[in-house]
């Protein structure tokens, strides 16, 4: 549909863009990135036309471009700017049916019923029919960058080159706007467009340019652009990659300047006894990984809840009852990790380990009453009696995900040996209890001192956390069996 | 629902239309018949369907030499005149993309006034041309200046960015403002001619003069009226009405061209006429938008009515003695044109 040769060019004397080739097939939508002054404007503008190539060529529909006419041009060829303006009140619907211009022949130049028909169907495809009598100077930006794009789309262009489309508009507009030029790839539209945001590239362009200097730096499927090493070297900022949510595409978060960073540990001096809960509030909020009933998977946490409640407890809405609860002792629930156990307070046992030049401190409430030998074949039980065995991990030290990942793994191997070794057994099948039925876990880490990348069982970190996990767990397991044996 | 929203934001358009039709027909009949002697309508109409249709009319001679030689080609070339400054000055500001430009922002009237003060300086009087010489002068100065201003624009960049245009436009009226000036200081007891012109007049023209200005009229607005829809997607820019598909260089050339040549025309038969360009165009603006293809035949009626209502005013205000138009179209477009400043502010930019 659309392909660059070899293109050089620039406003004046110096050269902007340097040797840029590519193609774009029809239905592609094409992305353009780049830093300031990286010549991303530029190149669109010689593809566009506005400006004259030094050297190289482009070739639209397989014809050099310069050998369209302007009108021809603007049959094929439509562009949306950043920014539009005049200072004419126009209303929407006459600025819409000038992109019919190209389209108006002959000498009185008259208004066919086709024009008509492609002007109403661009105001309904960007939704600007409501106000197409409205003046332009009463639409707010996101609303008037919509009526250009009407504009643009009245023209019937085969190819729409846009700058920084997403530059005005707010969150919602910018989202309507890329899904409608994304349903419009799928109808045959060719869309190149510059854009300013490396995770919305990501998320809708099939291919991306990285321009960096007036070059390509890399050109490929996101997949291949959004690396960081690519990202620092052309932004030279730093970045961090990490997964869409819900959408197989990278994205890019920026990493701000950490200032000098106090030091913090995290051990028995900032646990909180409450009677019927224990909290633990760091000085700093920690990256978590958790399976509590409040604030469960990744998150920054600054609070840590593990609470009492009664044996009979009523299962039924207890994520409600718990967020009560914990909102009623003054914990925000945004950025609380809480777990409940039937296991009394008292009971619960800590420790701290130090390896090297990490340091580990684990809380635990252990109680064997629903222990379950997991190996064991059974059905599955939809009924969770309040839970027994909670564990918290609290890391002194920077960790990568996979570090989170395998610390659990550490953590659950302790407990599991912890459990056997004090002859904890399944009620139902007679054998070695491996936990209990409603166990949860917590790794938390400050994020600061030494970098551990794995917390496997021979690293110094897996060491201090299988180490501190046993011996908690063991002592609470104690406690609890002491507890029952005097009632 | 679409109707009255549009009636209640702009004025219908045939309606508009008809209103600036009636305003120029009333406008020429009032011209026509006020004066030291009051002519009567009826025989107005009489005479005018006598010489241009040629009904039978049976009028007292006198009456119709007023009426025929005397002020009826001054109304028609005050009519000329006004409908050429209107438009040039739409036009203007839809090119420059500035509501603020007028038709002498590129020194075509500085062009034009030199030429005719140079003539009344030098007592020159070409062969052949007799009293046309100022006219013809004027006019040529004008439409030189136009092609010098274009020529430096495009010297100091080839792409002609409408900034350096109007630059050079205001650095050639300076720089031919100080030639008038000069000249001015230099003259003894042709003072008085040069500022009379200056000021602007259309008395004592007759009919070779509406001879004169009319090919230049006819051409410059015909060309103009072609070029409404360029000027429509280039009052958003040059660079978005290249993406539209219009040939943006050969465009504004021609609507350069074209403004000039009626501004020019109208400055070197008339002097310089304030005002119209910009109140009248604006004034349409407000009723019936910034379309061109409207704009532009509206502002045209309107400153042809204008203008000879203005010129009446001139030549009975203090009659016998005659007040220079400018001095009339000056003092009533200025105030009209605060007055729509103001409104603007206050509606928050709908003009």
């Amino acid at each position: 549909m659309l392909q660059v040769n070899e293109l050089s060019g620039g406003y004046g004397s110096g050269l902007i863009v340097r040797g840029v080739s590519f193609s774009v097939k029809q239905g592609e939508l094409f992305g353009i990135l780049g830093p300031n002054g990286s010549g991303k404007s530029t190149l669109l503008n010689m593809v566009s036309g506005l400006i004259k190539p030094a050297t190289g060529e482009v070739l639209i529909k397989g014809r050099p471009a310069v050998s369209y006419s302007p009108k021809e041009l603007a049959r094929v060829v439509a562009v949306l700017p950043q920014m539009t303006s005049s200072q004419f009140a126009y209303t929407v619907k006459e600025t819409v049916s000038l992109g019919r211009y190209a389209h108006q022949t002959g000498f009185f130049k008259s208004w066919t019923e086709r024009d008509e028909e492609m002007v109403q169907k661009a105001l309904e495809r960007t939704g600007t029919t409501a106000f197409s009598e409205k003046p332009l100077s009463a639409l707010s930006g996101g609303e008037r960058q919509r009526v250009f794009l009407a504009q643009a789309l009245a023209q019937e262009p085969e190819i729409l080159l846009l700058d920084e489309p997403t530059n005005h508009l707010d969150l919602s507009f910018q989202k309507e706007l890329l899904d409608l030029l994304k349903r419009m790839t799928v109808d045959g539209l060719t869309v190149i467009s510059i854009f300013h945001d490396l995770n919305l590239s990501s998320l809708y362009c099939d291919r991306l340019l990285l321009l960096d200097k007036g070059s390509i730096h890399k050109l490929g499927q996101p997949a291949d652009i959004m690396i960081e090493q690519h990202i620092q070297r052309v932004y030279q900022t730093e970045v961090q990659k990490q997964p869409h949510p819900e959408v197989p595409k990278p994205q890019m978060s920026i990493l701000p300047e950490k200032g000098r960073q106090k030091k913090i540990d995290i051990d028995a001096h900032l646990l909180e006894h409450h009677g019927n809960y224990l909290s633990l509030r760091p000085p700093v909020p920690l990256k978590s990984l958790s399976s509590g009933v409040i604030g469960a998977g990744w998150g920054w946490r600054s609070a840590f809840v593990n609470r009492h409640v009664d044996q009979h407890y009523n299962m039924e809405n207890f994520e409600q009852e718990a967020a009560d609860y914990f909102v009623q002792n003054g914990f925000d629930i945004q950025d609380t990790v809480g777990m409940m156990t039937a296991v009394h307070m008292d009971d619960a046992a800590w420790r701290k380990e130090v390896q090297e030049d990490v340091s580990v401190f684990v809380v635990a409430t252990a109680g064997a009453g629903n222990a379950i030998d997991v190996t064991q074949p059974r059905s599955s039980w939809k009924h969770p009696s309040p839970g027994t065995i909670n564990i918290w991990v609290f890391v002194n030290g920077k960790l990568s995900e996979e570090a989170f990942v395998q610390g659990i793994m550490t953590a659950t191997e302790a407990k599991t040996k912890a459990l056997a070794d004090q002859g904890v057994y399944d009620a139902g099948t007679g054998t070695i209890a491996t936990g209990t039925s409603t166990d949860s876990i917590l790794l938390a880490a400050t994020q600061r001192g030494s970098y551990q990348q794995f917390a496997g069982s021979i690293t110094p970190l897996g060491i201090a956390i299988g180490r501190a996990v046993y011996e908690s767990v063991t002592a609470s397991l104690q406690k609890t069996a002491l507890r029952k044996a005097s009632l | 629902m679409r109707k009255r929203s549009t009636r209640t934001f702009l004025l219908n358009k045939k309606t508009a239309y008809t209103f600036a039709l009636l305003f120029l027909a009333a406008a020429v009949f009032a011209g026509t018949a006020a004066g030291t002697i009051q002519v009567p309508f009826h025989q107005i109409g009489a005479i005018l369907a006598h010489h241009i249709i040629g009904t039978e009319a049976m009028i007292d001679t006198s009456i119709d030499n007023i009426v025929w030689e005397i002020r009826f080609p001054r109304v028609v070339l005050a009519g000329l005149i006004g409908a050429s400054l209107a438009i040039a000055g739409a036009a203007f500001q839809g090119l420059l993309r500035n509501p603020l430009a007028d038709p002498y922002t590129l020194g075509v009237s500085s062009g034009a006034s030199v030429g005719a003060v140079l003539v009344l300086f030098f007592h020159v009087s070409i062969p052949f041309l007799g009293r046309f010489t100022l006219p013809v002068v004027s006019v040529t100065t004008a439409v030189l200046t136009i092609f010098c201003v274009l020529l430096f624009a495009q010297a100091i960049e080839r792409s002609m960015k409408l900034e350096t245009i109007i630059l050079t436009g205001i650095i050639f009226s300076s720089f031919l403002g100080s030639f008038i000036s000069l000249m001015i200081a230099l003259t003894g007891e042709e003072l008085r001619q040069i500022i009379n012109w200056l000021l602007g007049s259309v008395s004592m023209r007759g009919w070779p003069y509406v001879q004169l200005m009319l090919p230049f009229f006819v051409g410059g607005s015909l060309l103009l009226l072609y070029l409404a829809p360029e000027l429509n997607a280039m009052s958003f820019g040059e660079e978005k009405a290249k993406h539209l598909g219009v040939n943006v260089q050969r465009k504004k050339m021609m609507v350069l061209i074209a403004g000039s040549v009626l501004t020019g025309a109208a400055v070197a038969v008339s002097g310089t006429i304030g005002f119209v360009g910009l109140v009248v165009p604006h004034f349409i603006r407000i009723l019936i938008g910034p379309d061109h293809r409207h704009l532009l035949p509206l502002s045209m009626i309107a400153g042809g009515g204008f203008l000879i209502i203005a010129d009446l005013a001139a030549r009975t205000v203090i009659s016998p003695t005659e007040l220079p138009i400018g001095v009339i179209t000056s003092l009533i477009g200025a105030p009209v044109f605060a007055l729509i400043l103001i409104n603007r502010k206050r509606k928050g930019g709908v003009a």
